[in-house]
């Protein structure tokens, strides 16, 4: 953790409203090293946003602020559209949670992972395909030469979430964001999904920004995790130690969980304190 | 209260007709409450949409009360059992209030008393008098999905379907509903056939719960056996394990896939 990856300190996002300004990121601090670090929250947290927002995807009327956003060595904070486009996919990389619609639909599978290689790394045709097969297997994907030329209505959603990790990862990002990114599939094939993800973040050594509304999965899967309410980060904790979180908002949400093996005639349900909605720093 | 026996469903005709439930039998006591489990294109929404007769079936019989019931149903029929769906958004007309979207079950069913049970079907699911000229989009999700359950509950049914009732919903929304359903179903003394990906979801509310896989209901267990991991399926196993969120160390070695049927 000497040299993060990705340096985010006070960064605000906000959009105009009807009634004011509408603060959807309020003064979210966090650093990302070579680890997987979850945001968890409810829908309306702002957890999506601060991923689009490092992204360089959050698009006009909204307005982004921070005293510090950084990748490695490159300041974020007012890069043009250009100078984004040539950070996104090759130094950072985003999944989402359908590929349904993430992936072309008139374009094979293979060729869209084979144009990312070619548009960031220059390559010529043939060795774009073949870094695209190799990507393909390496997201352990069956008969690679087969599933390249299919098209994304053929495939289904774990192995079209599959394509979508390997085209993010083909031009080798320092940093992925997946916002969701196994919410659409079933859960049987949510952790093949994770394993390949887990797998590859680590050997590549990169840095994970994982974004889900599923405390289990968070807790189970990351390194540590930021809880976010109404645009703040409530809590930073270590994510195998979340059940024994502090914040009265973390232990509702944790306490309103249904658990298998624990019959409740009454589940507890989450208590709202206008406090949480306070600026914290 | 609903059997299923030997009940197979196919959609489409001739032979490019697919089966999505083959042969399967499954009764529900009354006021018993069983959850059905299983992946994206097991069958169980099926099941369900089978019993709420809005598809036809192909062979065995399915009775509701003791009576055979097929997709043509007599008013009565239809009023015993209602459906809830997954998503809120999708089952309730945007351009209707809720007031409209209550009225319209009173009227088909020609019920005496309308407003009456329109303000009783408000209150039983918490909502009050200020959402009753509100349209959709002017309610939370947790606020659409309770409308949706109290235009299931207006017509006073016996059965109560739900499809995914609370999957489109936040964890803290996820709560009230599930305390809402159970109030619901131990005040009304319902019977409730349910349909969850989530085992935690299912086992909180249903005693009974059967997995489904490939059409097939491969298991029938009970959620106390589902919690001591006393299940005989391997696919149960699985299901069983996946829920649990992520666990590296039941990865490792099989970072494979399995092979799965709609992989190919």
């Amino acid at each position: 953790m000497t040299d993060p990856l990705l340096t985010v300190r006070n960064l605000s996002v906000t959009y105009p409203g009807d009634d004011g300004d509408v603060r959807a990121v309020r003064n979210v601090s966090f650093t990302l090293g070579r680890e997987r670090l979850g945001i968890v929250g409810e829908s309306g947290s702002g957890k999506s946003t601060t991923g689009r927002a490092i992204m360089g995807l959050v698009s006009h009327p909204g307005r982004i602020a921070a005293d510090e956003l950084r990748l490695g060595d490159t300041d974020l904070r007012g890069l043009s559209e250009r100078g984004f486009r040539r950070l996104r996919g090759k130094r950072i990389a985003m999944v989402l949670q359908d590929p349904k619609y993430s992936l072309d639909p008139v374009m094979s599978v293979g060729q869209q992972i084979a144009e990312t290689h070619r548009s960031h790394l220059g390559s010529n045709k043939r060795d774009a395909r073949r870094a695209a097969l190799e990507m393909l297997e390496a997201v352990h994907i069956r008969d690679p030469e087969r599933v390249y030329t299919m098209y994304p209505h053929q495939v289904s959603g774990g192995m079209g979430q599959r394509v979508m990790i390997a085209m993010m990862l083909i031009a080798g990002p320092d940093i992925l964001i997946a916002d969701e990114p196994t919410s659409a599939l079933d859960v049987t094939v949510q952790t093949q999904v994770l394993a390949i993800l887990d797998e590859l973040v680590r050997r590549r050594g990169m840095g994970l920004l994982l974004v889900s509304h599923n405390l289990h999965l968070i807790s189970s899967f990351c390194d540590r995790v930021l809880v976010m309410y109404a645009g703040q980060v409530l809590e930073t904790c270590e994510a195998g130690k979340l059940a024994e979180a502090k914040h009265p908002y973390t232990r509702g949400l944790l306490a309103a969980l249904p658990r298998l093996g624990d019959r409740r005639t009454e589940l507890p349900q989450l208590q709202r304190d206008p406090a949480w909605l306070a600026d914290i720093a | 209260m609903i059997t299923l026996e030997n009940v197979s469903i196919a959609y489409g005709t001739g032979p490019r007709a697919v089966t999505a439930v083959r042969d399967l039998t499954l009764a529900v006591a009354e006021g018993e409450a069983v959850g059905l489990v299983g992946e994206s294109g097991s069958g169980k929404s099926t099941v369900l949409r089978a019993v709420a007769g809005l598809i036809p079936y192909a062979s065995g019989e399915i009775t509701l009360a003791g009576v055979r019931v097929d997709r043509r149903r007599t008013t009565a029929q239809r009023k015993m059992s209602q459906m809830v769906f997954q998503d809120p958004y999708g089952s309730l007309h945007p351009n209707q209030t809720v007031d409209q979207i209550l009225a319209l079950p009173v009227a088909i069913h020609r019920l005496d008393r309308g407003e009456a049970r329109i303000v009783q079907a408000l209150g039983e699911v918490g909502l009050g008098r200020e959402h009753r000229y509100r349209y959709p989009h002017q309610l939370s999700g947790g606020q659409r999905q309770r409308v949706a359950i109290a235009r299931a509950l207006i017509l006073e049914p016996r059965i109560l379907l739900l499809d995914e009732p609370t999957s489109a919903l936040d964890v803290s929304v996820q709560a009230e509903i599930l305390n809402l359903l159970a109030r619901l179903r131990r005040g009304r003394g319902l019977t409730l056939l349910m349909v969850s990906h989530d085992l935690a979801v299912i086992a909180h509310l249903c005693e009974r719960i059967g997995v489904m896989n490939g059409g097939r209901l491969v298991e029938i267990t009970t959620a106390t056996a589902m919690a001591s991991n006393q299940v005989t399926h391997d696919y149960t196993r699985e299901l069983l394990r996946s829920n649990a969120g992520f666990d590296r160390s039941s990865v490792v070695g099989t970072a494979q896939p399995a092979p799965r049927h709609h992989d190919i």
